[in-house]
């Protein structure tokens, strides 16, 4: 309830909207409230959004409302370019030294992330791009902190210089750089100890630190959680040190991260990966564009695109089309389309990433993968002769089917019928196809 | 304006040592939104809706929230009105009365310090998002009520993170508390149940119960929580008598969401903010009370292990709007 997305909150007050030709500043205020509500509600900074509400007013009012799209969509569109803007166009990466090795600091506040984050890039250099990595075990302050960077250090095979808690951060990072030079480390990632933007003695630490190893890349930590005081931490880090990125953690949450465009517009430090989980390959390079829909609660329909690409056997898929060209399609092919399904993933990771399906609450989600799991069970306690040819199953079939799956005839039914609707509406598509309106796949 | 004088008398009268390290820790948040108030009431020789829109970005600036900053600001505007007033002055005074009312009002009293069961052994089990601070929050616990003389027992329930398990470990030997601990991907139910069976063997008096750090959109890991709840009530059937839900103070609009998650499914009893000492002012837990009515219990004012205060709605609206006075 608190959380509505821009567009169902746009969806009364485009109504009163419609027929009207152009945007005007009458006309436009109260969508203006609404984005300005939304926005807040995303955590993004009070004065960004301020300035931001100006801006998508200057460039929308006067506009002509194209006849195909609601002056609700023509907005949103606007606003959504507007904040692609402002989070950098352009996704950046981390940039590699020649002949040296590459040195990451991390930096942060306590519980933002930062050991958890540095593993995962040692990871990422390690997997994708071959790199020698070494992790920094700099965070002498919190408990145990060393066991968790030596613990994830074992997970990733990458080796970790574990100093103990009596030398300096600052001796520890002298000492990793010697040791990355005589030994050849291409990548060196440091880990430092949580602490306050506001903490003077603790600033100065990472600032000697920074001074001493002359890092090619100073990353800040930034929660996706964070409110309102994220620029103030975030400025005081940059004015302290030399940010060169952010990685924004957290993200698989249901927070907005709007903090992460605030600190992007009010100190230009751009972001450079997201944090989407704990396991230690759930870190991604950083888009303006997703990020931006996912401030608007739009949806995330390139991963989804992307993420579908990836996964699914193309050459399945294409069997399966042919088959459903011919009128061919039978229950195994349902079987088929339903394991690529499954293979994307959580079915609700991959609802939240299409537009104006994020009212579905995770129960109902766990209830279309139960439903799934049912049919599945049923498919499978058929014969391949049943498979291919669905119309023989009758009463005595159903009956040892429904044994077979633990489930009754009406849970049959319910699926025969299900798939002779889809059978007819694929018939219907192909003579669309076969007559030319439908454009080639 | 009765009521904020009243605050500032009860807060002077309490000469306690508390009340100084409160001011201290929370000298920084407060210093901002309060010194921004009261600029804000120097610049306006009256009241007008400029004035009105300041004092609602002030407040959604302190993570307060659009909504409640809206209803906080609207319901001064009329009172404004409606008693005549025009010196921002007494209006600063009167939205600390409103904020001061409308927390009150919102549940039944509020008991701070963890209700020990009557008899045998009173369970905790403390539950958050990842890094908010839970298993400091819990050293810092232990040590509160092993200094009342209660014989405390830890229970790492934190079989996940990597290094959670010993950090906690660490702190019980610096405590001189018993610890039962899992091993790495354990159960934590099963962890829970050891740690309530070792609890009423030695008989404690208060069992903390760790749990790992989890996003409150994860299903499976809510469920899990759940369950954990369910075995320790195998053992104790009144148990856990408190859950406390903690909570960064630099947590945007996304907290009230993470409470209702977390009440959902463990029926959260307290509310502890942690970092307090940074110069974010939480005013989340104002949006959280307001929407769910659960109470702050404790606040994290710093690294140490006396870090911890009981929660006082006085001294936080006094801290946080007013304190830079004297």
């Amino acid at each position: 309830m608190a959380f509505e997305s821009l567009q169902d909150r746009f969806a009364g007050i485009v109504k009163k909207l419609r027929g009207q030709s152009r945007l005007t500043e009458s006309n436009m205020e109260e969508m203006l409230k609404e984005i300005r509500v939304a926005l807040l509600e995303a955590d993004v900074n009070f004065k960004v959004v301020k300035e931001f509400v100006n801006n998508v007013k200057e460039k929308a009012i006067g506009q002509q409302v194209f006849t195909k799209v609601s002056p609700g969509q023509m907005v949103v569109k606007i606003v959504h370019d507007e904040l692609v803007n402002l989070l950098g166009a352009d996704q950046c990466d981390i940039r590699f030294e020649m002949n040296k090795p590459t040195i990451i600091m991390m930096c942060g506040l306590q519980g933002s992330g930062k050991t958890t984050t540095a593993g995962k890039l040692a990871r990422l250099f390690k997997r994708k791009m071959a790199k020698k990595v070494l992790l920094v075990a700099g965070d002498i302050y919190r408990p145990a902190a060393i066991d968790q960077l030596v613990t994830i250090g074992k997970q990733i095979e990458v080796e970790v210089l574990n100093l103990g808690t009596s030398m300096s951060p600052v001796e520890i990072a002298k000492k990793a750089l010697e040791k990355a030079y005589m030994e050849r480390f291409d990548v060196v990632i440091i880990d430092t100890a949580g602490r306050l933007h506001i903490d003077e003695v603790l600033m100065k630490e990472l600032q000697d630190i920074e001074q001493e190893v002359k890092p090619t890349e100073v990353l800040l930590l930034v929660d996706a959680m964070s409110g309102q005081d994220a620029v103030n931490v975030a400025s005081t880090f940059n004015e302290k040190l030399h940010l060169t990125g952010m990685v924004m953690s957290k993200l698989d949450g249901d927070a907005r991260g709007g903090a992460a465009l605030s600190i992007k517009h009010l100190t230009g430090v751009p972001i450079k990966y997201i944090g989407v989980g704990e396991k230690i390959d759930d870190l991604e390079v950083f888009h303006p564009d997703r990020m931006a829909d996912r401030i608007l609660g739009m949806g995330d329909v390139v991963s989804l695109v992307e993420k579908v690409q990836e996964e699914i056997d193309e050459k399945q898929a294409r069997r399966s089309m042919t088959k459903m060209m011919d009128g061919k399609f039978d229950l195994n092919d349902m079987l088929a389309q339903m394991e690529q399904i499954n293979r994307l993933g959580s079915l609700g990771g991959l609802l939240k990433l299409i537009p104006g399906m994020p009212k579905i609450s995770e129960e109902d989600q766990e209830k279309a993968k139960v439903q799934m799991n049912k049919t599945k069970a049923i498919i499978n306690s058929m014969t391949m002769e049943e498979r291919k040819h669905p119309e023989i199953i009758k009463n005595s079939r159903k009956q040892r089917i429904a044994k077979g799956c633990g489930l009754n005839a009406t849970d049959i039914n319910r699926l025969l019928n299900q798939f002779e609707q889809m059978k007819k509406s694929m018939k219907e598509m192909s003579s669309l196809y076969k007559s030319g309106k439908m454009p080639k796949f | 304006m009765g009521l904020f004088k009243l605050l500032k008398e009860k807060i002077v009268g309490k000469s306690t040592v508390q009340k100084d390290k409160y001011v201290a820790g929370l000298d920084k948040s407060r210093r901002n939104f309060s010194s921004r108030l009261k600029a804000l009431a120097s610049r306006y020789s009256k009241v007008d809706d400029d004035y009105f829109d300041e004092l609602e970005q002030i407040l959604i600036e302190a993570d307060v929230g659009v909504n409640l900053a809206l209803e906080i600001v609207d319901a001064t505007k009329k009172d404004v009105r409606v008693k005549g007033i025009s010196n921002p002055d007494e209006i600063n005074e009167m939205l600390v009365d409103k904020m001061f009312v409308s927390y009150a009002q919102q549940g039944d009293d509020i008991q701070n310090e963890i209700k020990f069961a009557s008899d045998g052994p009173t369970v905790l089990l403390v539950v958050g998002v990842n890094g908010v601070g839970k298993t400091t929050t819990i050293a810092k616990l232990a040590k509160r009520y092993i200094d009342q003389k209660k014989k405390v027992l830890l229970v790492a329930g934190d079989t996940f993170r990597a290094g959670a398990q010993e950090q906690l470990m660490v702190w019980s030997k610096r405590l001189g508390c018993e610890i039962v601990a899992g091993k790495e991907n354990q159960d934590p139910s099963s962890v829970a149940y050891d740690g309530i069976k070792r609890g009423k063997e030695i008989n404690a008096d208060l069992i903390i119960v760790d749990t790992a750090g989890r996003l409150q959109n994860k299903v499976n890991l809510m469920a899990e929580l759940s369950k954990m709840k369910r075995v320790i009530q195998k053992e104790i059937p009144l148990a856990p008598h408190d859950t406390f839900l903690i909570i960064d103070a630099t947590t945007g609009q996304n907290g009230v969401i993470q409470a209702k998650a977390f009440k959902e499914c463990t029926d959260v009893t307290g509310v502890v903010i942690t970092k307090m000492d940074g110069t974010s002012k939480g005013g989340i837990i104002l949006a959280i009370r307001d929407e769910l009515g659960i109470p702050v219990r404790f606040i994290g004012l710093g690294e140490r292990m006396d870090d911890l205060e009981e929660f006082d709605l006085d001294q936080y609206l006094y801290g946080l709007c007013l304190g830079g006075e004297e």
